[in-house]
This record gives C-alpha cells, structure tokens and sequence, in this order.
C-alpha cells in the first residue's frame, strides 16, 4: 500500500519536529556526535519507508523514538560491545539523597540547587556511562519519559525488567553524579572511595 | 494509608508516574503528614527534572535538518520500499 503523497508530506512535516529530541537521545546512545547523526538520519528514513505501518493518530513520537531505539541496538550493539550488568555498582537506595542531605549547608555554599550542583556534561557523561541495557531504559524513562508498557516494547523486555534495570540504572548513575562532585570538591567525602579527597578544598 | 517503607518502596513507581488510583493515593496520604518522605520524594522529582533538562540541550550538528529532509526526497517506486 503506498500512502497518498499529501499524507507523506505531512508525516515528514509532522517527524520533523522531534529532529532535536532525537538526535539529543542518539548522543547519549552512541556518545559522539557522528554517529549520532547517523542514527537519527537512518531512524528518519526508515520512518519514512515504512509510514504506511504507523496508524494515524497514535503517537508519533513514540513511534519514531521506538525505530531510533531498535535501529541503535540492530546497528550499533554489535559495534559497542561493552561489559553488562556485571559492570554495574551495585549502591544502596536512596543513595544520592542520603548524601547530599547529610552535606553541612555551608559546604554547599551558592550551589544550593541540584540544577547548579551538577554541570551538563556531568549529567551527561553519568548517563552515557551506564552499560547499554541500564543506560536505554533510564534514558527512554527520565529523559524521554516514556511509560514502562512503551520502554518494554521498545526494548523488548517484560516490564519487570524494565523497573528493575531503571532501579539498578538510577542507583548508579547517582553514584557517578555524587563522585564528580567530590572530585569538584563541592561534596565533603563521608564516605568509603578509592581515591583521597581534595586537599585543596576546605571551607575554613 | 502507607508507612515510611512502603512509600520510599513505591517512589520509583509513583515519580514515574505508574501507581494505580488507591495506592497512589496511600502515597499521597503519607507524603501529607510525613516531612521526610515528601522530602526523599521532592528531591528525586528535581533531580529527574535536572536530568531530564540537562540531557536534551545538545545543539544539532548544522546539516543535520537538511540531510533529513533528503531522506524525505527519495522516490518511491510502488512496492513502500525507496529505490
């Protein structure tokens, strides 16, 4: 069946939209921008072949963030074979809250919000370091915010797996955030850690 | 309505938005009264805010939108396929 031409000129219309939203999540799937590129120019080209299978009126986003998702992991999972849930820290719950709230206000100084506490590329680079199958369903849940029914038929995994990769996911990535910013010295260590902490900060 | 466990418990599930009405609710309830917990919870909302909000400001490489729309400019031939 090939949809009439007025449809197809809408649909790229309507597709194009998300161009950014898109090519921000490929970055954090792929972690460079070129083949972030690429990922978001072949997910507009299959979605562009195969527009006669998406039913008007579901959700065109999801759609299109379903064929970038399987397109990363037919494409580049293979090319990005990385150690999986092995990798993974395993920290307690709550892990983050416990330890910024535990921080003395003082030390806290000017960053008193989370938003200023930690920097975009911290963000970031805490995201893109999560292995494969943690990193899909936190970005698809807390960046994208997808609900676990469209996560697990994205990712083709029961929904059980879904919650209990996003918890295991969330942990780490707040383990990585509180490191970057005891190595900024913005955190006080209270804690066990590999490496000494920063002789230089000191608040007086 | 809920005790402290059973609502940190649910805190995933209810910032994701994925609680039925009742036990929604029962979390609700205990966030009223209990400062501690809507405090855990107020912080896990900003930070999914602040992650959110940071992990979706890339700056699209210049090229990329009209080398989408080339993806839009290929024929079809008759089969849904392009070519």
């Amino acid at each position: 069946m090939v949809p009439a031409m007025a449809d197809r000129t809408e649909f790229a219309q309507q597709a194009m939209q998300y161009a950014p939203q898109l090519y921000s999540a490929a970055l954090r799937m792929t972690r460079n921008s070129s083949d972030a590129e690429d990922l978001v120019q072949e997910t507009y080209l299959r979605a562009y072949r195969s527009f006669a299978t998406f039913t008007e009126g579901t959700n065109l986003r999801a759609w299109l963030f379903r064929i970038l998702t399987n397109t990363f992991i037919n494409t580049y999972r293979a090319k990005q074979r990385r150690p999986q849930e092995s990798e993974l820290a395993d920290v307690e719950d709550l892990y983050l809250y416990k330890r910024i709230s535990n921080v003395d206000v003082a030390a806290r100084s000017a960053e008193d919000t989370l938003f200023e506490l930690f920097t975009d590329d911290e963000v970031k680079t805490a995201l893109e370091n999560l292995p494969e199958s943690f990193r899909l369903p936190v970005l698809l849940a807390d960046v994208e915010e997808f609900s676990y029914k469209e996560i697990a038929e994205m990712l083709d995994i029961p929904i059980g797996t879904v919650m209990s990769r996003l918890h295991r996911g969330r942990k780490a990535m707040q383990k990585a955030l509180i490191d970057f910013a005891t190595e900024r010295g913005l955190i006080t260590r209270t804690f066990e850690s590999e490496t000494a902490p920063d002789p230089a900060h000191s608040d007086g | 309505m809920a005790d402290c466990n059973e609502t940190l418990r649910e805190l995933e599930t209810f910032l994701d938005g994925e609680l039925d009405a009742p036990a929604r609710e029962s979390i609700q309830a205990h966030l009223g009264g209990c400062l501690d917990c809507l405090q855990a919870f107020d912080f896990h909302a900003e930070l999914r805010t602040v992650i959110s909000a940071k992990c979706q400001n890339d700056q699209m490489p210049a090229g990329l939108l009209a080398k989408i729309e080339l993806c839009f400019g290929e024929d079809f031939d008759g089969d849904g396929q392009v070519g």
